[in-house]
């Protein structure tokens, strides 16, 4: 039991995975937002914005999302020289890697937002869209007033699995060398090689603890808000 | 024909194609926009993404030879590797979910929970850690060994929950009948029940395959030399970091693309009777789903 009590108190487990729920929180807002923008063009009447939307989820879907922090951190901010920090802030490097880590994570996560949206529209009964078409509705209302309050339940699942998805994604932003949970663990192994079944233990611990009650609360919430038919 | 009838929309008439088409041009303009900026940026003076020496260097024969193929190769042997296992070992775990002795059931339902929960990469540096200092692996083989395990422990478990879902998703009188011709609950298990569930979960398990092949990335990180780590090996010789990512992005793009299609014409292949009978999904009815329906509830757990 020594080992655990060494562990807790020679590194700071706690601020770690409270970088991962921050990284979680604002990344998940984030993936919300585009992947619902992506989602509306997925099934919009014009042609052209359809084809942007499959594009989007065809080409982030299927890069891996290592690849795509790369992007962000080497190829967005190194090369094309933009930055989200204060350049002469002393934290500089630490900000910036950490927002372009955000960034790629609600990017690559919205193509699964936008998918999960479109399963949802699809548990939508035609009836619906029909009636509020009869009534004289576009689009835009269509969506806004009918199908996406009821698509967005009939989503409920899929999306906490995207959010649980995304907790656990949170890691592959240590690439980039933001002190999340799996960085602490690769340091805490590099000297404690001795407690290593318990290092394991903490960490896994720590996202079976982050995303167990998740998963509980959309079940529950599936459950709770599907429309009765 | 029916099925090209929009659900979401009116056919557009002569006001809403003028108005279709404007928003089409406005989309376009700045869809436009963002790829100049790009572009502009990737070209600026300083640091030239797009000159001729930092693409040349694809061109050489010791570019593929020696980087770009040998990465692809121990990517998909990881890969390979990682889908053998982990269908054994969701066909055993998923098996043990369904089993009648409570005890296994319950010892299956944890270990697939708690491999669920945890991070495809801290299996890996688990594994790799495992692997380098109790079981002794040395060089080469103990990264691979982690990145394999890892990715099965955790599609181990995703697997046994298609297996479970598809067995719970069989209407009952298929093991009722198993049972009412003699056979015992395992042999009902096997020889009826398990057939029709993986026939059922293969679009499943094929998109598995492409979220395998992209976890394989991780491997990076535990100093596997998957095509990443040899695309920045190979970036780091010619000073050529984005044009690589980019090729890299475009192998694995291609790849994965080439394997959600097999798997979405498997879907649809199943699905053609389930179709018929469930016509009430909007995108399906309008044609709007060019690519297919989207996956059921199953299909698009865990797919990330």
């Amino acid at each position: 039991m020594g080992g655990f009590a060494t562990l807790f108190s020679d590194y700071d487990v706690l601020a770690a995975f409270w970088t991962t729920v921050k990284l979680t929180v604002y990344s998940a807002v984030g993936a919300a937002l585009i992947g619902t923008l992506v989602g509306v063009l997925r099934v919009s009447p014009v042609t052209v914005l359809r084809s942007f939307g499959t594009t989007y989820v065809n080409l982030v879907r299927n890069t891996p999302l290592a690849l795509i922090v790369f992007f962000c951190a080497f190829g967005i901010s190194n090369t094309l020289g933009v930055v989200l920090a204060p350049r002469d802030s002393p934290t500089f490097i630490v900000d910036n890697n950490f927002r372009f880590g955000l960034i790629a994570l609600a990017v690559y996560h919205a193509a699964f937002v936008a998918e999960a949206l479109r399963s949802g529209i699809n548990t939508v009964p035609p009836g619906q869209a029909e009636a509020a078409r009869s009534i004289g509705l576009t689009f835009l209302p269509i969506l806004r007033y009918v199908v996406l309050p009821q698509a967005t339940r009939g989503a409920v699942a899929p999306l906490g699995n995207t959010l649980i998805a995304l907790t656990k994604n949170t890691t592959v932003v240590s690439t980039i060398g933001v002190v999340e949970a799996s960085y602490l663990m690769k340091t805490m192994m590099e000297s404690n090689i001795a407690l290593l079944f318990q290092i394991f233990a903490i960490m896994a611990g720590g996202f079976v603890l982050l995303t167990l009650p998740v998963g509980l609360v959309f079940t529950w919430l599936s459950r709770r808000l599907a429309v009765a038919r | 024909m029916s099925s090209s009838v929009p659900v979401l929309f009116d056919a557009p008439g002569p006001k809403a194609r003028a108005r279709h088409a404007v928003i089409a041009v406005v989309g376009v303009l700045l869809a436009g926009l963002f790829l100049g900026w790009m572009i502009k940026g990737l070209a600026n003076p300083d640091n030239n993404q797009l000159s001729a020496d930092k693409w040349a260097p694809f061109l050489t024969p010791e570019a593929w030879t020696a980087y770009f193929l040998p990465g692809l190769f121990r990517t998909l042997q990881a890969a390979l590797l990682a889908v053998v296992l982990s269908c054994l070992g969701g066909l055993l775990l998923g098996m043990g979910r369904l089993a009648s002795a409570r005890s296994l059931r319950a010892f299956c339902g944890l270990v697939v929970e708690f491999f669920r929960a945890v991070p495809v990469l801290m299996g890996m540096l688990f594994a790799f850690n495992f692997g380098l200092f109790v079981l002794q692996i040395s060089g080469n083989t103990v990264a691979l060994f982690g990145v394999v395990t890892g990715l099965t422990l955790y599609n181990s478990s995703v697997i046994a929950e298609l297996i479970r879902s598809g067995v719970t998703a069989l209407p009952r009188g298929q093991r009722e009948a198993g049972l009412a011709l003699g056979l015992s609950g395992g042999q009902t298990l096997r020889s009826v029940l398990l057939p029709q569930a993986v026939t059922a979960m293969l679009p499943s398990l094929v998109s598995q395959l492409v979220v395998i092949l992209k976890d394989t990335a991780l491997g990076y990180i535990i100093t596997y030399p998957e095509l990443i780590r040899a695309g920045q090996n190979f970036a780091s010789v010619n000073g050529n970091l984005i044009p690589t990512l980019m090729v890299v992005a475009v192998m694995f793009i291609l790849l994965n693309y080439a394997l959600s299609r097999v798997a979405r014409s498997l879907e649809r292949r199943i699905s053609a009777r389930r179709i018929r009978a469930a016509p009430n999904a909007l995108l399906l009815v309008e044609g709007l789903a060019p690519d297919g329906i989207v996956e059921g509830e199953a299909a698009v757990r865990d797919q990330h």
